[in-house]
């Protein structure tokens, strides 16, 4: 690629996770594994985000959470500024995470139900040796001005609010600790759509301010179209296109991501009437036994039978930083 | 030709510890036959338990239809016996859920659950039932139909499993086929597969449909005309060219302008409806939307916070009506 080193934030290289399948009861044997994450290369720039579609189980959570090493990596390398996470351990990986949060997709789950929203956003502060006494509260008051909820909510639970308010305090405690690089990992898929809009918002507001660096996951294309300066699309552990947002929803190159777009509906009945959607037969494979050759080739309109189903297609520039693996594109 | 199913100030409330839930208040549609209405909202607004009380599914206690009626082919289901409803159901409505796996027996062959319903309603023998469920399989593209209807619930995946709950409904030739929130849990490309497979049902049945969603953007390709929801009212109703081309209530408006597009010109700030979702719970004095609707805020209008609108005309189009003291587009009140 043809960034600037210093430009990059996050560096990915054959990034793989296996998940791996045991058996017995006593004496475990693996007897398989689930490929979630099979081979991703990709760099992340500084202050910009990076969008992750793709269809539930082509292994978009696990790519975020091998970044930040919440799952160590079956194979490959994450850097962090230069810095290869996957060698550092202990103290200064632990100082490390500090500048690299994640926001979950589901507010009811990642909220700890026995702690107020003031220990809960406070407590990676105290952690983090970034504020003490007092200051911890004045600083969770603020933050939660900047989240737009009102101060007074230090003492309540997160049972008390709704779900775009419970969102919202997840991403003051992602927040609250400065950080340089946020993993979004479907912040707004479980929101009410007038809801899902005030959080984007939000998330573009904060990005501005503190000069953030997402990862933004999502499976909703008009979202990460919305949010997005670049879009990787991925297919079964592989990542199968990559590249600028404009470029990617004008020119889609890879099959899957054209029939992904041409799925997505339009509000508008117009448009509607004249598209032309490209229908995908069958499902996503099982990811412990991916298909030979290219992943989408089971299901690809195009296939080419003794090249797609036997070889894998290389991931490439195409021209002007326009990644694809796909044998039709050359 | 009067309508196939004509809903009038329905009510359906909810006697909880909190209080009463005032879940649908008053609403009114039609469908005609062959049409597909489209009901839009988002969660909590009404729609399930809309369409639950015209089914004669309301779970009582808690809940209670307190007023309305539902004309289906001229006769109300109110008022139906229980035996009546039944039949009804099972033949000529058919409705469709979210979650395949709340309507499918684990322990019972995908096979057995749709011919048992062949062999119950249809009096089809066992031969007969069997032929005509792989049909139906095939028609909603099971691969290998015939090899699968053994095959239990967990066998198949959330789209298949999907697909046969179509399968399941289509069996007894229903008039109406209700469908809430069928693709809500699918993935775009599954959930284009499903709604490609029930548009070409539909005008091959000639089939009514009511479709529930909370996204605009499958309502667009799918109905003809469509009814937004809001806090258990309908707010707006129009045909879906009118919906779209001039929107009226502001409501409609917040949630066209809170949805990114995939065909936006270029990245623009999306504008949110501000606050939170109302509670049903108590009486409501006034709109339900007021105390998030920009226009209300901006005109200081007071009728909106003591009387509730009713659908009224609007625009140019026929038959559109919405519920708001305000005219938007020519931007003053009524
Ligand atoms: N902790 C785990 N153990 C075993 N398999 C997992 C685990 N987490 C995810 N998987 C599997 O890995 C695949 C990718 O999952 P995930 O990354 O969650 O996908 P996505 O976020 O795109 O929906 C799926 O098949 C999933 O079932
Ligand atoms: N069994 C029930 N008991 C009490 N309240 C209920 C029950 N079912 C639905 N409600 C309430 O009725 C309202 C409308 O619900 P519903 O029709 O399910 O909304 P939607 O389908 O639009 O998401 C909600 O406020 C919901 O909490
Ligand atoms: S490599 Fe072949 S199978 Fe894969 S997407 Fe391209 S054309 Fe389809
Ligand atoms: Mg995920
Ligand atoms: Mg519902």
């Amino acid at each position: 690629m043809t960034v600037q080193e210093q430009d990059i934030l996050v560096r990915v290289e054959g990034l793989k996770v296996h998940f791996p399948i045991t058996q017995g009861i006593i004496f475990q044997r693996q007897i398989g594994a689930v490929q979630a994450v099979d081979g991703l290369d990709f760099a992340i720039r500084r202050g910009e985000t990076l969008g992750l579609v793709g269809e539930s189980g082509c292994g978009k959570s696990t790519t975020g959470r091998a970044i930040l090493q919440l799952y160590r990596p079956t194979a490959g390398n994450v850097y962090f500024e230069g810095e290869n996470l996957c060698q550092v351990k202990g103290e200064k990986l632990r100082a490390m995470r500090r500048r690299m949060q994640m926001i979950f997709q589901d507010p009811y789950a990642s909220l700890n139900p026995r702690m107020t929203i003031g220990s809960i956003i406070g407590e990676p502060l105290e952690v983090h040796g970034l504020a003490s006494g007092a200051e911890v509260k004045e600083r969770v008051a603020e933050l939660l001005e900047v989240v737009g909820l009102n101060s007074y909510f230090i003492n309540r639970y997160p049972h008390e609010f709704s779900g775009g308010q419970r969102q919202r305090v997840g991403i003051a405690r992602a927040v609250a600790v400065n950080p340089d690089f946020i993993v979004c990992d479907e912040p707004v898929s479980a929101l009410d759509v007038s809801i899902q809009a005030q959080i984007i918002n939000l998330l573009e507001d904060l990005q501005a301010r503190y000069n953030l660096t997402y990862l933004f996951i999502a499976h909703d294309l008009s979202v990460v179209r919305h949010i997005s300066d670049r879009v990787a699309v991925m297919y079964l552990g592989k990542i199968v296109e990559l590249t600028d947002r404009a470029e990617l929803y004008e020119k889609p190159l890879h099959p899957y991501t054209q029939a992904l777009l041409s799925a997505v509906p339009i509000p508008d009945p117009e448009i509607e009437e004249r598209r032309r959607r490209i229908i995908l037969t069958g499902d996503v494979p099982d990811p412990s036994h991916p298909p030979k050759g290219c992943h989408f080739s089971t299901r690809c309109p195009v296939m080419i039978p003794g090249t797609c189903d036997a070889q894998e297609p290389e991931f490439k520039d195409a021209g002007g930083n326009h990644w694809v693996a796909c044998f039709r594109v050359s | 030709m009067a309508p196939l199913l004509q809903v009038k100030g329905l009510k359906t409330q909810f006697f909880t510890q909190d209080g009463i839930v005032h879940a649908v208040d008053g609403i009114s549609y039609d469908v005609e036959e062959g049409e597909t209405l489209g009901i839009v909202g988002e969660s909590g607004c009404g729609k399930s338990v809309g369409v639950l009380s015209v089914m004669r599914l309301i779970p009582t206690p808690p809940g209670k239809i307190v007023a309305g009626e539902v004309l289906f082919q001229g006769r109300d289901m109110l008022k139906m016996s229980e035996e009546e409803v039944r039949q009804i159901r099972g033949n000529q409505m058919a409705m469709i859920f979210q979650d395949p796996m709340t309507s499918l027996n684990p322990v019972l062959t995908i096979g057995r659950q749709i011919s048992e319903a062949l062999e119950l309603h249809l009096n089809m023998d066992k031969n007969q039932a069997r032929t005509r469920t792989i049909e139906l399989l095939e028609m909603v593209n099971i691969p290998g139909a015939a090899g699968r209807v053994d095959d239990y619930p967990h066998q198949f995946s959330g789209g298949m499993r999907q697909r046969v709950m179509i399968a399941m409904a289509l069996s007894c030739n229903p008039k109406l086929l209700i469908a809430d929130e069928p693709t809500t849990a699918l993935d775009v490309t599954i959930q284009a597969q499903f709604v490609d497979i029930v548009k070409r049902l539909r005008d091959e049945l000639s089939m009514s449909v009511i479709w529930i969603t909370h996204d605009l953007g499958i309502v667009a390709g799918l109905a003809q005309r469509v009814a937004v929801m809001y806090a258990g009212h309908i707010v707006e109703m129009a045909s879906v060219k009118d919906l779209y081309r001039e929107p009226s209530h502001p409501y409609t408006l917040g949630l066209l302008g809170s949805i990114p597009r995939l065909d936006a010109e270029r990245r623009s700030r999306l504008t949110p409806i501000e606050g939170l979702p109302p509670d049903l719970v108590g009486e409501n004095r006034g709109c339900p939307f007021a105390p998030r609707c920009p226009y209300q805020k901006e005109h200081a209008i007071e009728r909106c916070l003591q009387e509730n609108p009713q659908l009224a005309p609007v625009g140019t189009g026929l038959k559109h009506q919405a519920a708001c003291w305000f005219d938007v587009r020519r931007g003053m009140a009524r």
